[in-house]
């Protein structure tokens, strides 16, 4: 194994989140193969209906199962009161405001890599380890890359990570390609090797969707569809569901080309859309407040690339501060990035480098 | 996992499975076990050794053997008394039928009054527990009408071990109806408590073996003759129609052995096992500052349960804790997922959500000894001296 922050010095005890997916049961495994003292934890986050059944029973049963054939200790932590207060509620007000929030970073920021991290540290487990796939490395200054399967890397969704917690995390399965793990799974005879990947916000529902889950929380209003000369063009019925960057139930313009969304404004209950060119984009401002870094700052005037989804095209950009933030400028103009988006910024010469996040105002 | 002694400090959620138990069960099951159904000799045997426990179950009750239902556990129990009374008021024609029951009782219970009001559209009151557990009185009075068909209220808590004033229950409810039927679910107090005279004027009474020392998937549901019982498992009609099945002789053999080995070492365990419960309380007491009962001293609870709540701590990781030095306590019922749900025993009692976080139940049974509670004691205050530091 390549060295990673600092902990190949010997056997550590080891709080790994299994979540009852094959990367985090890969991830125990390989912790237990290395001699670590390991026990297993899975998050219960959502107390409503969920595709794996109610409180997800299905997920947290494999996880246990995984974790019985490795011989391992397994608890549940029942963590739906701060999931509920920070990210489903936030999630739903974002939706009102007309915001697009991205509640596995939330997740990530305020469960698994704050409260979950709380509490390793008092049960005196040195390390909390999951199944993301990204990487760590570095001894005292420690980087966040991204993971070795470009296909499956998560380093987007873990950008918010400063120095304190890429000092006390494990990624285990970083170094690896998905086919790896899964095959690692499948010479354990685990019963997770062969289960699908989660695509989905886990307290949605797939037949429900974001629509329906959100349907009895939230009032919906009609809006108007202007165009950016501000003629009426269309309407909708549910402006908190609309995006900055939509495109579907947009329509065409006269020209017969696409219609995109280019602003959301609900109070005034207006959608404003575009074409293509009107919509593209050369900047983002990150609010001050929801900027992160991994290390050290981005000074005004300093390159980056940014990456504005999780699988999302990395775009050069250079980055300026301003009184409400940080400006991002893009080298070429990219679609629109929604209010309420993360942006990850990664580092110009060292592109596998996570460099610091913020949340697109 | 590192091996260490355990301390098994959660009797209430299952108790060790007693030797003298083991043995009576090996002994049954020694020589091949007909069906008692049957008519060859095995089957009669069987037959023999299911009537001997029943004759045994009911003297432990203070019941006729006829009265004595097996069933799968205390669960079923709990099902077939609640949903078979209410369905037998229904399919009889009653014009309205309800249920009350405690806001305290076991899930068992609960799940089925909810049950009931979904399959037979029957009404269900839950009746109002005082800030100690204990159920009002007056508001039961108030209660009861003429739809009442039926009262359920436990012996005793499995979460606390509070005692109900089972008796005053009763008078209660005869005082304002000659018809309603009163269910106890004696299941946690059955170790420690004379069911024959506390449960004698209940008309359904519910019990499981491995609360007792006996083993898992055995139970009891005790119904007189007089009240009128809808099946909820249909086939062969093998307890007297009332429930159909092959019976577990070999269980039921275990169960009257527990019942019989808890008759007979009553008194003397009660007392025992109060002295240690008490030192453990005094010691928590004493050495952990934030320390809180959660119930008062002075109401009655049973011999083996210490209810406390532990100020700034979480118990998931008290728990975690405690369970990799060998310490085996609970924090309350949990869902499917073995995830620790907000307990609404203690909801119901009014206990403060601050100290529900830090909420730990020890149960102490017949096997524990004063090593065990030394040990609790030697090794819970660091525990929570760390937990509390680290935050």
């Amino acid at each position: 194994m390549p060295t990673e922050n600092g902990w190949h010095t010997g056997p550590v005890r080891v709080l790994v989140a299994m979540s009852g997916g094959v990367d985090s049961s890969v991830a125990a495994a390989l912790l237990v193969e290395q001699g670590h003292d390991v026990v297993g934890a899975t998050l219960k986050l959502w107390g409503g209906p969920s595709d794996s059944g109610c409180c997800s029973v299905a997920d947290v049963d494999d996880a246990r199962r995984v974790a019985q054939q490795l011989g391992i200790d397994h608890h549940v932590f029942n963590l739906t009161e701060d999931f509920d207060r920070h990210v489903v509620t936030p999630y739903i007000e974002a939706h009102a405001q007309g915001r697009t929030p991205n509640p596995c970073i939330e997740c990530n920021r305020s469960i698994k890599f704050e409260r979950l991290l709380e509490r390793a540290d008092r049960l005196g487990f040195e390390r909390l380890a999951t199944g993301h796939h990204a990487r760590v490395t570095g001894d005292g200054a420690f980087r966040l890359r991204r993971g070795a399967d470009a296909e499956k890397d998560q380093s987007y969704v873990l950008s918010m990570l400063g120095q304190e917690e890429l000092g006390r995390v494990v990624f285990p399965v970083g170094q690896m390609t998905k086919s790896d793990v899964r095959a690692h799974a499948v010479r354990l005879g685990l019963r997770t090797a062969a289960k699908p990947d989660s695509q989905d916000v886990c307290f949605i529902g797939s037949v429900e969707g974001r629509q329906g889950f959100l349907a009895d929380k939230l009032q919906f209003h009609p809006a108007a569809v202007t165009d950016s000369r501000g003629e009426t063009v269309g309407s909708v019925d549910a402006v908190e569901l609309v995006t900055v960057g939509q495109r579907r139930g947009m329509g065409h313009g006269n020209d017969g080309a696409r219609r995109y969304v280019i602003a959301v404004d609900v109070p005034a209950r207006r959608v404003t859309v575009g074409s293509a060119a009107e919509a593209l984009t050369s900047s983002v401002t990150l609010s001050d407040t929801s900027l992160t870094w991994v290390d050290r700052p981005l000074g005004h005037g300093e390159r980056a690339v940014a990456q504005v989804s999780a699988h999302g095209r990395p775009a050069p950009c250079a980055v300026a501060c301003n009184e409400s933030g940080l400006v991002v400028l893009f080298d070429v103009p990219q679609r629109p990035v929604a209010p309420g988006q993360t942006v990850a910024l990664y580092d110009v010469v060292d592109p596998d480098a996570v460099v610091g996040a913020g949340i697109a105002a | 996992m590192s091996a260490c002694a355990t301390t098994y400090l959660d009797h209430a959620a299952t108790t060790p499975l007693r030797s003298e138990v083991a043995d009576a069960m090996a002994e049954a099951r020694s020589i091949p076990l007909g069906n008692p159904t049957g008519s060859h000799r095995p089957a009669q045997r069987a037959r023999r050794l299911l009537e001997e426990s029943r004759d045994e179950v009911a003297a432990a009750l203070g019941r006729a053997p006829g009265d004595i239902i097996f069933t799968s556990g205390g669960t079923e129990s709990a099902n077939l008394a609640v949903l078979g009374t209410l369905g037998a008021a229904v399919a009889g024609g009653a014009a309205a039928v309800s249920v009350v029951s405690s806001s305290v009782e076991h899930p068992a219970v609960r799940e089925s009054c909810r049950a009931a009001v979904q399959l037979h559209g029957v009404n269900w009151c839950e009746l109002a527990v005082d800030h100690d557990g204990v159920v009002d009185l007056d508001a039961l009075a108030d209660l009861i009408d003429d739809s009442t068909t039926l009262i359920a209220v436990m012996l005793a808590n499995n979460e606390t071990g509070v005692v109900q004033p089972l008796e005053a229950v009763i008078e209660t409810v005869r005082a304002r109806s000659a018809t309603a039927r009163i269910f106890t679910d004696a299941v946690q107090a059955a170790t420690f408590m004379d069911l024959a005279s506390w449960t004698a004027e209940a008309d359904l009474v519910a019990l499981s073996a491995h609360k007792v020392g006996g083993p898992v998937g055995m139970g009891v549901l005790a119904v007189g003759p007089t009240t009128p019982l809808a099946p909820q498992h249909h086939g062969g009609g093998q307890e007297r129609e009332r429930r159909s099945g092959t019976q577990d002789v070999a269980g039921a053999v275990g169960l009257a052995a527990a019942l019989r080995l808890s008759v007979s070492e009553r008194r003397q365990a009660a007392r025992r096992v109060a002295a240690l419960r008490d030192r453990l309380a005094a010691g928590l007491l004493a050495s952990v500052a934030g320390t809180h009962r959660t119930v008062a001293a002075g109401v009655a609870i049973l011999p083996g349960h210490l209810h406390v709540c532990f100020e700034g701590i979480e118990r998931e990781e008290l728990l975690l804790a405690l369970s990799e030095r060998g310490i085996c306590a609970s924090g309350g019922s949990s869902c499917a997922s073995g995830a620790l749900e907000p307990s609404y025993v203690l909801a119901a009692m009014g206990v403060p959500d601050a100290l529900v976080r830090g909420a730990i139940r020890f149960t102490l049974g017949h096997d524990t000894t004063e090593a065990d509670v030394e040990r609790a004691l030697a090794t819970i205050p660091g525990v929570i001296a760390a937990l509390r530091h680290a935050h």
